[in-house]
């Protein structure tokens, strides 16, 4: 039994629209070892990218408790989350959300501000995360000068240059073409396989799944487990 | 300083708007030191007035003159050190528009008073003794090229001579300055005996009187003592601090610090509202940029510091160009004005106060925006984009 990465109990969301509640997630437990590679599918509005950003520490449980690497997430305040997230956990988003103004190098640098890190180090650690996802030579374009699949992988190396452990991607190929999806796919398996990364990946697609170790589908903010090879 | 990168590249995320914001920026500043720099000249005289002197004027108004008997009175009235006496003499050299102040003055006397005012003492004495003798600022021998043994010719506009003529010769045996940076020079001092003796009317009457007081007397009572003395005759006085008196000359020309001030606080108005709309519509426009920013660990109040210093930035890159130009313009304009406005000047305390209002106003445009964007759900802002 490998040890365990992130750990969801009893967990609860609800979300109160005026007078109506929104049950989203119904006292959901989970956990993720460290190393999985899961895909996470379900209809529209079944909750999944709610559960993701209580893992991502991005939210927090109406009821029960999110732990992920030790920390305790749902307990914790405001700013000790935002210090969590510089370091712990690297988001890729269907939408890429690159800041359009910055260079691709500049946009992968980002997360380095928030350390003590020198502007040299900064520059030397952005260039070895383009290199890992194959953008090196891109490193002063723009986003608007990539395309979806570039800017795709602008959007990972972001993701893991502060070398965090855990990755969570909301669709990330819900915007790309085929054989750019399999790519950015195989990146992301290789990000697992190779540098270790435990990745979380919501999907709407069963291709895409087939990449993850296991795949979990969610219903109505409940989950079912279905393991794959 | 590491955020600097992040908030240049945004504040230019339109280049048009940013570019248009910082041109009106820079518009309301370069006028803030145009206004300030005249302003300036206005106040100058207050400024660098004496608290131990005093004035005696004419209770009706400053254009009736004294009797020249006055100033022993004066004198040796209790409290008062010295005194002397001065006139107005209101003509120009060559051309109308060359106007600048001439006084007749007892010109030993003169300069014992105004210690502020430096000369050559060889320079004093051979004024005083030469009948025409002249004494003028720097300024003004600069800007007329005057040299010592020129001979100069004022035309006058008020006294005639006594033979009819209205040119009044003088010869240059002195050149002045001020040891005060902010002290102007730009008038011309010459003896009052020659003006007395010439002139075709007036004799034996002095424009106004200006007396130090003795150490430790108390300027009110002086005054009062001397306007008591003179009370019910028919030249009665009225008798101020040299400050009341310099102002009192600069409000003939309007109440130009209100309009000055009034004109300033209209541009800031605007200039708040320009920018505070400006960072509005920016922060508006990238509600997910920021909050992928905070998704990556960026804390609420770092996002505030960043569009705060991004609406401070815009300002000040706006405020600093305008300041740079005006500071040139005043430069030019104090050069050409140095004999009608002397004072033209563009203070320290202006230019941090300029800069005080910039980052004033950088944080009220910003402040709302900002707001709004540290208080941004990072869950609602990602679901919306
Ligand atoms: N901030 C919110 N306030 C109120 N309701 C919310 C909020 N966020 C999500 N919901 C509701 O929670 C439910 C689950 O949303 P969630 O975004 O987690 O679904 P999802 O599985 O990611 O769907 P999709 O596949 O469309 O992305 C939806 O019914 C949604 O309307
Ligand atoms: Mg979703």
């Amino acid at each position: 039994m490998a040890e365990i990465l992130a750990k969801l109990e009893g967990v609860s969301r609800v979300y109160q629209k005026g007078k109506e509640r929104v049950d989203v997630l119904h006292e959901l437990d989970l956990e993720i070892e460290k190393g999985d590679f899961l895909a996470l599918m379900g209809p529209s509005g079944s909750g999944k990218t709610t559960l993701l950003n209580l893992l991502g520490g991005l939210d927090k449980p109406t009821a029960g408790t999110v732990s992920v690497g030790g920390a305790t997430l749902s307990s914790m305040s405001n700013s000790q989350l935002s210090n969590w997230r510089a370091t712990h956990v690297g988001f890729i988003f269907q939408f890429y959300n690159l800041l359009p103004v910055l260079t691709a190098r500049k946009n992968v640098e980002l997360p380095l501000l928030l350390t003590n890190m020198s502007a040299k180090e900064r520059s030397k650690r952005a260039s070895l995360a383009l290199e890992i996802v194959g953008l090196a030579d891109r490193a002063n374009h723009r986003p608007r000068e990539l395309s979806g699949g570039q800017e795709q992988r602008v959007a990972i190396a972001r993701a893991i240059v502060s070398d965090p452990q855990l990755l969570l991607c909301d669709e990330p190929t819900g915007d790309l073409d085929r054989s750019t999806a399999d790519e950015i796919l195989g990146l992301l398996r290789s990000l697992n396989a190779d540098h270790g990364k435990t990745i979380i990946m919501v999907t709407h697609d069963a291709q895409a799944a087939n990449y993850a170790r296991r795949t979990l589908h969610m219903d109505k903010g409940k989950l079912e487990t279905r393991a794959t090879a | 300083m590491k955020y600097f990168g992040l908030i240049w590249k945004n504040a230019w995320r339109k280049k048009i708007r940013t570019s248009l914001t910082i041109l009106s920026v820079l518009v309301a500043f370069l006028l803030f030191a145009l206004l300030n720099a005249i302003g300036y000249a206005f106040r100058a005289g207050e400024d660098v007035s004496s608290a131990e002197r005093l004035v005696v004027i004419h209770k009706i108004s400053l254009i009736n003159p004294l009797p020249i008997s006055y100033e022993a009175r004066i004198a040796s009235t209790p409290g008062v050190a010295e005194v002397t006496h001065a006139s107005w003499f209101g003509g120009y050299y060559q051309e109308k528009r060359n106007q600048f102040a001439q006084f007749p003055v007892d010109i030993k006397e003169y300069f014992a008073l105004y210690p502020e005012l430096i000369i050559a003492p060889e320079q004093l004495e051979a004024a005083a003794q030469n009948r025409i003798g002249t004494i003028v600022g720097h300024e003004l021998a600069e800007q007329f090229g005057w040299k010592l043994g020129d001979r100069i010719p004022i035309q006058a506009t008020i006294w005639t001579k006594a033979d009819g003529g209205r040119t009044w010769e003088f010869e240059l045996e002195g050149i002045m300055r001020s040891n005060d940076p902010r002290g102007s020079t730009a008038f011309m001092l010459f003896n009052h005996d020659y003006f007395d003796e010439a002139r075709a009317f007036g004799k034996g009457t002095a424009g106004w009187y200006v007396l130090r007081i003795a150490p430790g007397a108390d300027p009110v009572e002086v005054a009062n003592a001397i306007d008591a003395q003179f009370a019910n005759s028919p030249n009665e006085t009225e008798t101020s601090t040299e400050a009341a008196f310099a102002a009192s000359f600069a409000k003939q020309f309007g109440n130009i610090a209100m309009i000055v001030q009034l004109i300033l606080g209209a541009v800031f108005f605007t200039l708040l509202l320009v920018a505070g709309n400006t960072m509005s519509q920016s922060v508006r426009e990238r509600i997910p940029e920021l909050a992928v920013l905070k998704t990556l660990g960026f804390r609420d109040s770092t996002v505030l510091g960043i569009v705060l210093s991004e609406s401070i930035l815009i300002i000040a890159l706006g405020g600093l160009l305008g300041l740079g130009i005006g500071w040139v313009l005043v430069q030019g304009m104090a050069q050409q004005l140095s004999a009608s406005l002397p004072g033209v000047y563009l203070s320290p305390q202006a230019l941090l106060l300029a800069v005080g209002i910039m980052i004033g106003a950088g944080i009220f445009a910003g402040f709302f925006p900002a707001l709004k964007a540290m208080r941004l759900s990072i869950v609602d802002a990602l679901a919306r984009g």
